[in-house]
């Protein structure tokens, strides 16, 4: 008997567990902390608290589409209806000193009216999943953001409804210190977020490691076999459903204080995409990829359309890419780099990596000329595109010249390197 | 009886053009078990299509060229795009055409515009074809109804009647079985896909100028068309066509209700300025496709026609 018995462990050391389970987070808080001292400005402290909602609302949706391979396209309803009940409550709440902990408490009346909303529509959708799950999600996507047009008591119509988060305005004394935390200029509505989005973050990590959350993801690959072993597939993914739609309403707490406004538009099809976006870029597989799909697409979302006015053409791009050839996002790629400096014959791998990438990088060049010369083309205000300094405007064939040229020299270089490498 | 004649006609035409537009998405989703996401969007490159070709030939040359560029661009789409993704099954399917959903309609802006472009009626059409009641009925919707049934007949006689409608069904049920007999079946579901798209590019042509053609017309057209699939049934061809003909009848005539929750419930107590109570059942037209879909969802999965649950 004892010979057959394994003389090590199965289960990961102690040592492993802290690394891979406490020790990210340990790193997250840090983050956090450390942010508000680096001294960042309004604009990005803005940047900031949209991450933070953003980061809740992907994981949010990661725990669907990730974990129980539910692909939902009308996940903002949750977060949108977590929101509006977070908003109403932040206006019956007296201004007082009691105020402002009542509205850094926001995001819990968020949590029960995503999960509230979750109960209520789950109940039909959680029946199958696959197509017909996305399809439900869909139509009642649509019914609630058009009903929400309707009943304007309850959804302010087309402006929505506002709020004011300072239920406090003068430094109080508590056990003799004078706090300042008044919730209303954005430095202190980062703490709010930050504390938040920490705490939504491990409760959705936890949620992973119940019972009910490995079982997601055992009804994710094969239902039948869940149910032949006594878990109901239906059932696990009703819970999980409304457990995704709780954290999604803390989201969608987190947006009514930071934003102080909620509009119907917060509910549609759109916001919906944006998330599944987020999740999918960042990377379905792991646990922090919606994380950095979020961090990623809330960048691009302020900057880029700064910068450009096709940025949702960029955005699109690097989704379609995202499906076709990393299907694990940006979270996989970063995993397989480093996977592929520790493997054994990583010279060799890297500069393979790094040949493609900087083929890549060539026809990419090539593109944007492309696309930026277009749309200044297209706008009619008569700009020229001009990076370094060089003119470039539509009629020249010099522009042609500079966007054709890299894009068929990059296409050829990475054929090449796939096919050297092939051999 | 003039409402109900005249919203009848309007049914039928907004459902046979609803039913072009599924026809295609049956076909590549009985096919391949791909629900084409971007299937709107080449609705709206053929309203586009046939805008620009119009505007240099004359709109009959570009009735017949506009969907075939537009089935082309489906056919390289499947080749590159759909092909590369396969392997990873149909969720990353679908999310690739919805992908590719966002980059039509930012490609379709830099293009032509923000704004709506003028694709009108052509002139020939432009008259009224009779009069009822003293309200004249315009000859393209009467055009519009002969091109859908045309379209209907062809594709009904291509499946049933030739050669190559035999394979595609046997290839598919059989994929394997018909690729052991010699047929190039990725070929096929390149073709399916490209015949397809442009039947959702034909029904753009006809479509652009009755409806409005603007950037956001796939986004208006898209969840309707998927609703008329799900509710005839995933994969069932005569399933989309009644499922066409009744969310165009449906939605036609809810707008031409003229009556009022409080009308219809207010026997109940539901008072006649509350809020519950001033809905219009027309403004609740837009709406009524998607309780469709959720209330066939749950009840009947399978949908009115379809022989599988999806």
């Amino acid at each position: 008997m004892t010979d057959t018995a394994l003389p090590v462990a199965l289960g990961p050391t102690r040592f492993a567990q802290f690394r891979d389970r406490v020790l990210p987070f340990l790193v997250f808080a840090a983050v956090l902390v450390t942010i508000p001292a680096l001294g960042p400005s309004r604009t990005w402290y803005t940047l900031l608290n949209s991450m933070g909602i953003n980061i809740v609302f992907a994981l949010s949706y990661n725990m669907l589409l990730g974990r129980a391979g539910l692909l939902s396209f009308g996940h903002a309803v949750y977060f949108g209806l977590g929101g509006y009940l977070a908003m109403h409550a932040m206006n019956w709440i007296p201004e007082s000193v009691l105020g402002v902990a009542g509205v850094f408490a926001l995001p819990v009346i968020g949590f029960a009216g995503g999960a509230l909303a979750g109960a209520v529509i789950g109940w039909p959708s959680c029946r199958r999943a696959g197509i017909p799950f996305a399809m439900i999600s869909l139509g009642i996507a649509e019914l609630v953001a058009s009903a929400a047009f309707i009943f304007v008591s309850v959804f302010g119509g087309e402006e929505g409804i506002s709020g004011d988060r300072m239920k406090w305005f003068d430094p109080v004394t508590l056990f003799g210190h004078e706090v300042e935390f008044t919730m209303g200029p954005i430095s202190d509505v980062y703490w709010f977020i930050a504390f938040w989005t920490f705490v939504a973050s491990v409760l959705m990590y936890a949620f992973t490691r119940t019972p009910l959350g490995r079982m997601s993801e055992a009804v994710r690959d094969n239902p039948e076999r869940a149910a032949f072993v006594g878990y109901n597939p239906q059932q696990v993914r009703y819970l999980v459903f409304i457990a995704s739609g709780g954290f999604a309403g803390v989201g969608g707490g987190m947006a009514a204080v930071n934003f102080e406004i909620f509009t119907p538009e917060n509910l549609s099809l759109l916001p919906s995409g944006f998330v599944l976006l987020m999740a999918y870029i960042g990377g379905i597989r792991y646990f922090a990829g919606p994380i950095l799909g979020a961090i990623v697409l809330t960048f691009m979302q302020s900057s880029f359309s700064g910068y450009s006015e096709a940025w949702l053409l960029y955005l699109g791009l690097l989704f379609i890419t995202i499906v076709m050839f990393a299907p694990n996002g940006l979270a996989g790629i970063v995993v397989a780099l480093v996977n592929g400096v520790r493997m054994p014959g990583a010279a060799a791998r890297l500069a393979r990596w790094s040949q493609m990438t900087l083929a890549a990088l060539i026809a990419l060049a090539g593109l944007v000329v492309v696309i930026e010369v277009a749309v200044r083309w297209s706008n009619g205000y008569g700009d020229t595109f001009e990076p370094f300094g060089i003119a470039l405007p539509h009629g020249s064939p010099l522009t042609w010249l500079v966007a054709l040229v890299p894009i068929g020299a990059g296409l050829a270089l990475m054929r090449l390197i796939a096919r050297r490498s092939d051999a | 009886m003039e409402t109900i004649v005249f919203s009848l006609l309007n049914g039928v035409t907004y459902g046979l053009l609803l039913f072009m537009l599924s026809s295609g998405l049956t076909l590549i989703f009985s096919m391949m078990g791909v629900l084409n996401f971007a299937h709107a969007s080449f609705y709206m490159l053929g309203a586009y299509f046939a805008y620009t070709i119009g505007a240099a030939t004359g709109f009959w040359v570009a009735l017949f060229l506009a969907p075939i560029l537009v089935g082309l661009l489906g056919a390289a789409v499947e080749r590159w795009g759909l092909r590369q993704v396969h392997t990873n099954g149909h969720v990353a399917e679908l999310l690739f055409t919805f992908g590719l959903a966002y980059l039509v309609e930012e490609i379709v802006k830099i293009v032509w515009g923000k704004l709506a472009v003028p694709y009108k009626v052509p002139h020939l059409l432009d008259f009224s074809a009779f009069t009822l009641w003293g309200t004249s009925y315009p000859a393209y919707r009467v055009f519009m109804l002969a091109v859908s049934i045309t379209m209907l007949i062809a594709l009904f006689v291509l499946l049933k009647k030739t050669r190559a409608g035999l394979i595609i069904q046997a290839a598919l049920t059989h994929p394997a079985m018909v690729g052991h007999l010699g047929h190039n079946v990725p070929k096929i579901f390149m073709t399916v896909f490209g015949i397809g798209c442009g039947l959702a590019g034909l029904a753009g042509v006809i479509g652009g100028n009755y409806l409005v053609t603007d950037p956001a017309m796939a986004y208006a057209m898209g969840p309707i068309v998927f609703v008329v699939v799900v509710i005839g049934g995933m994969g069932s061809l005569a399933g989309a066509f009644v499922a066409s003909l009744l969310i165009g009848l449906l939605q036609t005539f809810a707008v031409a209700v003229d009556a009022t929750f409080y009308d219809m419930f207010g026997w109940a107590g539901l008072g006649q300025m509350t809020e519950v109570g001033r809905i219009s059942i027309s403004s609740l037209a837009p709406m009524l496709p998607f309780l469709l879909l959720v209330l066939i969802l749950m009840i009947r999965p399978r949908g009115l026609m379809g022989d599988r649950e999806f």
